[in-house]
């Protein structure tokens, strides 16, 4: 029962005088955004929120985590998601649920009956003010992962070297995730191009570990089992000196030191010779 | 965006239909959990191997799957259950080539590489419950 | 319940297409149906298109390499072409390597390997033996010696 009170009592104090809070909320929330949104952009996404947040009231509910606040927190999940997009910081975007507190603390009569309707209220906001965060966090992260997956598709560009001969030329560190982007994209692109020779260069790889070995190896075996062999070149002495010290067997896997001399063997086994057309003494 | 763990639903797995039945379900939890194309053909073929085992090995069962939420990750949970006669050693079972049939030997070793979590509960005489997991990327 | 997979002669190659998500049974059932049919027709090649699979798991895979050893008993070669590189990926974790299976990109290329295949082994009559460096011009055995 007094839930119930403390919530006419606040949808009485939000209504009376309704119109003034949301300008005045809107003033406030445009106000830190420091004119990035504008006026009226703000205008329109909070008198929503306040909408609803009275709908909300008028049904009785007090916890914002209750099926009453489900439009609500629908609003604030589109306005964080917005925030988090368009580059706010955490802070700016909870204002816009905190700043209703300030507003409303004038509002109050100073009862007891008020005061108690303002703490639950308070307490309301922190909840939502919490779910905006959540929402804004989360967005956040889908932004850093989705731009993760871009630098990966960025990094690892799949060369047609030749009829029949592709190239995928590896710069930076190796990691699983990025090994496993790199092997889809070269098996899939031996399909495409009906390659059935790929040549691996790891000039560009720093340092070749157990774990980066045993990727290229396992990426060397899936391109067997679809009809093609791979050359893993661009093996500089260090990394042959660490491949070796690391007991690390590449089993009958061709290794060339560098990518023409892959490109020779790959042309040499898809059948092709190559000649000098003037006669001078051949580099082989 | 389904929610956490969504309603589980529980196949029986009596005939070769049944392991058939086991990858259509996984395929369709999989694509709900919007699996990438290799990640959804791992846990497929993980699947159809623990499904058969559950056949052949346990004379019968049963396989139940859904999807679950857990700090913030999705993926889907698959759980095989089996009355048979259990595995007296678990570790031999797990090791590759070892095979108590027909089989390669890579059923439940292989499986246990195509996921993240890998399970393994036999009690001799009385069954044995392979419980696996594998999260969206 | 059990499905007949359609095995196609082709000159002097058997031409198997999978096309739906075969049941054990099936695939057993595929497997002495080829066998049969390889020493029938005395086929000398055996290309088994997997295209349209998206899943091979053990069993599908021993099937593979069985049929494989089968038909070189009898004096044939098998080639598993399209197979995809989800599939390949997932086999290669299961820790399957399909040895002694060869494989091509396509059927068109797998149909070129048979033939490539048949000429050398016509031309030299016992190429068995022939473990030594002679890497030119021969196509790869694939997933040899995995």
């Amino acid at each position: 029962m007094a839930a119930e009170s403390v919530s006419d009592r606040l949808v009485g104090l939000l209504t009376v005088r309704g119109e003034d809070l949301g300008a005045e909320w809107s003033d406030k929330v445009a106000g830190s955004l420091g004119g990035r949104v504008s006026r009226a952009e703000v205008q329109r996404e909070l008198k929503e929120i306040y909408t609803a947040l009275v709908a909300a009231l008028a049904e009785g509910g007090m916890d914002g985590r209750g099926e009453a606040f489900g439009e609500v927190r629908a609003l604030l999940t589109e306005l964080s998601r917005n925030r988090a997009h368009q580059g706010f910081t955490p802070t700016e975007t909870a204002v816009s649920v905190f700043a209703l507190k300030e507003v409303l603390e004038p509002a109050l009569s100073g009862d007891d009956s008020d005061l108690q309707a303002y703490l639950k209220f308070s307490t309301l906001l922190d909840t939502l003010g919490l779910f905006t965060m959540e929402v804004y966090t989360r967005t956040r992260e889908e932004l850093i992962s989705a731009q993760a997956e871009q630098l990966l598709e960025l990094s690892t560009p799949v060369v047609k070297l030749w009829d029949g001969v592709i190239g995928v030329p590896l710069v930076g560190t190796l990691d699983s995730a990025r090994t496993m982007v790199v092997m889809e994209k070269m098996l899939q692109a031996l399909i495409d191009t009906g390659s059935e020779q790929a040549i691996i260069d790891i000039t560009g790889v720093p340092a070749v570990d157990t774990e980066v070995a045993q990727h290229l190896l396992k990426t060397v075996v899936a391109a067997r089992l679809m009809g093609a062999e791979c050359t893993i070149s661009g093996i500089r002495p260090q990394i042959a000196q660490t491949i070796v010290a690391l007991g690390i067997n590449f089993g009958d896997i061709v290794t060339k030191a560098t990518l023409a001399d892959a490109l020779r063997h790959a042309l040499r086994r898809s059948g092709l010779t190559l000649s000098r057309t003037a006669p001078q003494a051949g580099a082989r | 965006m389904n929610g956490a763990s969504s309603a589980s639903q529980t196949l029986e797995i009596t005939a070769n239909a049944g392991v058939v039945q086991a990858r259509q379900r996984v395929r369709a939890l999989a694509q709900q959990c919007r699996f990438s194309l290799v990640e959804q053909t791992k846990l497929i073929t993980a699947a159809s191997e623990l499904a058969r085992n559950t056949l052949i090995h346990g004379g019968g069962g049963t396989m139940t799957g859904g999807l679950v939420e857990e700090r913030g990750r999705r993926g889907v949970r698959l759980v095989f259950d089996d009355r048979g006669p259990g595995i007296p050693d678990v570790d031999l079972a797990l090791t590759d080539g070892w095979t108590s049939g027909a089989g390669m030997g890579l059923g439940l070793s292989g499986s246990k590489r195509l996921v993240d979590e890998f399970l393994l509960e036999t009690v001799p005489g009385q069954g044995t419950t392979v419980t696996v997991t594998k999260w969206a990327r | 319940m059990t499905e007949r997979v359609p095995i196609l002669q082709i000159g002097n190659v058997l031409l198997v297409s999978i096309q739906t998500d075969l049941d054990d049974q099936s695939v057993m059932l595929l497997q002495d149906e080829l066998a049969a049919e390889v020493v029938e027709t005395g086929a000398h090649g055996v290309v088994i298109d997997i295209t349209a699979v998206d899943i091979v798991d053990s069993f599908v895979g021993r099937m593979l390499a069985t049929i494989a050893s089968i038909s070189r008993l009898l004096d044939a070669q098998t080639v598993v072409v399209g197979m995809r590189p989800a599939v390949a990926i997932t086999l290669v974790e299961l820790g399957l390597s399909l040895g002694g299976v060869r494989t091509a990109l396509s059927l068109d290329k797998g149909l070129r390997l048979l033939e490539r295949a048949r000429a050398e082994s016509l031309e030299e009559p016992e190429p068995d033996a022939a473990a030594g460096p002679g890497a030119d011009g021969v196509g790869p055995d694939a997933a040899a010696g995995l």
